[in-house]
């Protein structure tokens, strides 16, 4: 373990990670305060005029110093989509990852400490959900899921099948690598000396053993969080997640891609940019605390 | 012996998971298709209804159903599609071909491009190129696929106007009734954005796996051995190294294919490629119950066939590998 001066030092001694974080901190501040600073209220449909629709961003000609970004299809302004969108995309993300670390931390905890038959068949399962892959396995359901509810009750409880979705499918991850924690932890004296004293196996696992798995936790918990992102994302895109009228990034891009062929590409371009900027400094950052807090700890070695 | 045991217990987990799979299949018929709502309008009365329902077995208990269901299923009979009013089977096996040589060409390429950029990372891993290689993996992974396939589209169809931006082009039908579009120059230019964006998602992830193995192999003892040998540089590398890097690459990337198939989704929707991942989301929007389920079947089969393989390949070419028993 590092103490936090060191971990400032090595901080401040990288330039990658700090310029990561500032971006993802200024996106996140962004996000948090789009309903005071946004230009324009893109849920409010009296402040969307039809007219002002596909107009392009403001330096161009034809564009209009109200909106700097430019227009979407249904007049709302570009910028004040993409402020309120990213703070969607990151409440879906960092919820799912909530859900995933909840039932993989349990179920991990439960796996390494009991094993046998328990242990067998949880790390089965995980494997074979891993090897589905997270993606399939959500398009699966959301499709099912839109299907069977229709699409206006879907749209209307997206959010929840997203961040359930999303975090059911990714637990294995969590899983394995608290299971693995804990069987290096189980072999130390202190798990002993508790069961010795006659510690029932649930406090035992609760509150000895699951502190001293948290870092490794918290390692993949930060790539975990741009993963869920670019799922949601991706899902959105396909139409089976954040509808049209309450979008994430990804519904801004699905409704921007068919004005690209008529050369409206600022509608989709700018959610684009916020996007892989968003990922690649959650990603840049995650990396940077890898290596920095285990580096034995090797993303795609699980 | 030990492989014939090893490919009984294999093949009972794939018969196990395609259960599974033919399990959940079936729960969403039964859940979301009313078949009685498709054959007969709304003038016929309750009575009426309740009496075909009898006829057709649909009253009978969950398990009946699903046994009829899968004895159906067994015998290639997933139920009509809605939409297109033919055996929902035989509509998904005519897209197969699209997808299988999507795959193809997107192979091609990664397979090509990330063997020697891994290679070369793991033996100049402080290379100027080797960082700028691992550098642009990581913002590699950082674009989602539909992005990538969204800019290609907009730079080289779009404002260039060099490649089609949707569709498969002229095919040409081989004997046994595949439609290829690699034997014509409009087949081959509408494959070649779609591959290079399902390439594009596979690559960092191929350069980093193969240059963590090679450089985990770099570091063995039996290499070491090689040098001290006298051997060439190019031979170590090569022959003694490289060899042994391939059997975890071809095991991990075998075991992809569950992300493959979702990535081809995402791709055949932005170039509205004629595929299995195309027709599955016009499915879902039509509610087309019969078609998501064979959808469905059909890739679990994919799926668990390639696994299978993969598996097989890996003992029969390991002999490292541990067989039943130890913990399978």
């Amino acid at each position: 373990m590092l103490s936090l001066s060191a971990f400032t030092r090595r901080f401040l001694a990288d330039p990658t990670a700090i310029g990561a974080f500032i971006v993802v901190a200024a996106l996140v501040a962004m996000a948090v305060l789009a309903p005071w600073i946004a230009p324009h209220d893109p849920y409010d449909p009296l402040q969307i005029d039809i007219m002002d629709s596909e107009m392009p961003p403001s330096w161009m000609p034809g564009g209009e110093e109200r909106f700097l970004l430019g227009t979407d299809p249904q007049g709302r302004g570009v910028l004040s989509t993409i402020m309120h969108g990213t703070g969607i995309s990151l409440l879906i993300g960092i919820g799912a990852v909530i859900v995933q670390a909840f039932i993989g931390v349990s179920l991990g905890l439960i796996s390494g400490y009991r094993g046998g038959w328990i242990d067998s068949f949880l790390m089965r399962l995980a494997d074979i959900q891993m090897s589905l892959s997270t993606l399939m396995l959500a398009i699966i359901s959301l499709a099912v899921f839109s299907a069977a509810f229709g699409p206006e009750a879907y749209a209307q409880y997206a959010i929840f099948f997203l961040i359930l979705v999303i975090g059911v499918a990714e637990w294995p991850r969590y899983a394995r690598t608290v299971r693995a924690s804990v069987l290096a932890e189980k072999k130390k004296e202190y798990v002993d000396a508790a069961r010795i004293i006659g510690l029932a196996p649930r406090i035992i696992m609760r509150r000895h053993i699951l502190p001293n798995t948290l870092t490794p936790v918290l390692v993949i918990s930060t790539i975990q969080v741009a993963e869920a992102i670019v799922t949601e994302a991706a899902l959105s895109f396909l139409g089976l997640g954040m509808p049209v009228n309450r979008p994430s990034l990804g519904s801004l891009i699905r409704s921007g891609f068919e004005f690209i062929f008529s050369g409206s590409w600022w509608i989709t371009l700018f959610p684009a940019i916020v996007l892989i900027l968003l990922i690649l400094s959650i990603n840049l950052l995650g990396d940077w605390l890898r290596d920095t807090l285990n580096p034995k700890l090797r993303r795609g070695e699980d | 012996m030990h492989i014939l045991a090893f490919l009984i217990r294999r093949s009972a987990q794939a018969v196990i998971v395609m259960l599974v799979i033919s399990v959940i299949g079936f729960s969403i018929q039964d859940q979301l298709g009313d078949p009685l709502r498709e054959l007969v309008g709304q003038s016929v009365s309750e009575a009426e209804r309740d009496a075909m329902r009898d006829r057709m077995g649909l009253n009978d208990p969950f398990w009946v159903q699903y046994f009829r269901f899968l004895g159906n299923a067994v015998h290639g009979d997933l139920g009509n599609s809605y939409f297109f009013k033919k055996p929902a089977l035989d509509v998904i096996l005519a897209k197969f071909p699209a997808t299988f040589e999507l795959v193809i060409g997107a192979t091609l390429i990664f397979v090509s491009i990330s063997i020697p950029a891994g290679v070369y990372c793991a033996i100049n891993p402080r290379s100027l190129l080797a960082r700028a290689i691992m550098g642009g993996s990581i913002i590699g992974i950082s674009v989602p696929i539909f992005l990538t396939a969204i800019f290609l589209i907009w730079i080289f169809a779009v404002e260039l106007g060099w490649m089609p931006s949707y569709g498969r082009g002229e095919t040409v039908t081989l004997p046994w009734g595949w439609p290829t579009g690699f034997l014509t120059r409009d087949g081959l230019a509408h494959l070649v954005l779609p591959s290079i964006s399902l390439a594009s998602i596979m690559l960092p992830l191929f350069v980093r796996l193969i240059r963590a193995e090679m450089m985990e192999t770099l570091g063995t003892e039996y290499v070491r051995f090689a040098w001290a040998k006298g051997l060439t540089a190019r031979r170590v590398w090569f022959v003694h190294a490289f060899r042994n890097t391939l059997l975890p690459v071809v095991t991990v990337g075998g075991m992809q294919i569950g992300t493959l198939i979702a990535y081809t989704i995402l791709t055949e929707t932005v170039f509205q490629w004629p595929g299995m991942g195309f027709l599955f989301l016009e499915a879902v929007n039509r509610v087309d119950t019969p078609l998501i389920i064979a959808y469905i079947i059909v890739v679990g089969l994919i799926f668990v066939v390639v696994n299978t393989i993969v598996d097989l390949v890996y003992t029969l070419i390991n002999p490292m590998v541990k067989l039943p028993g130890a913990q399978g």
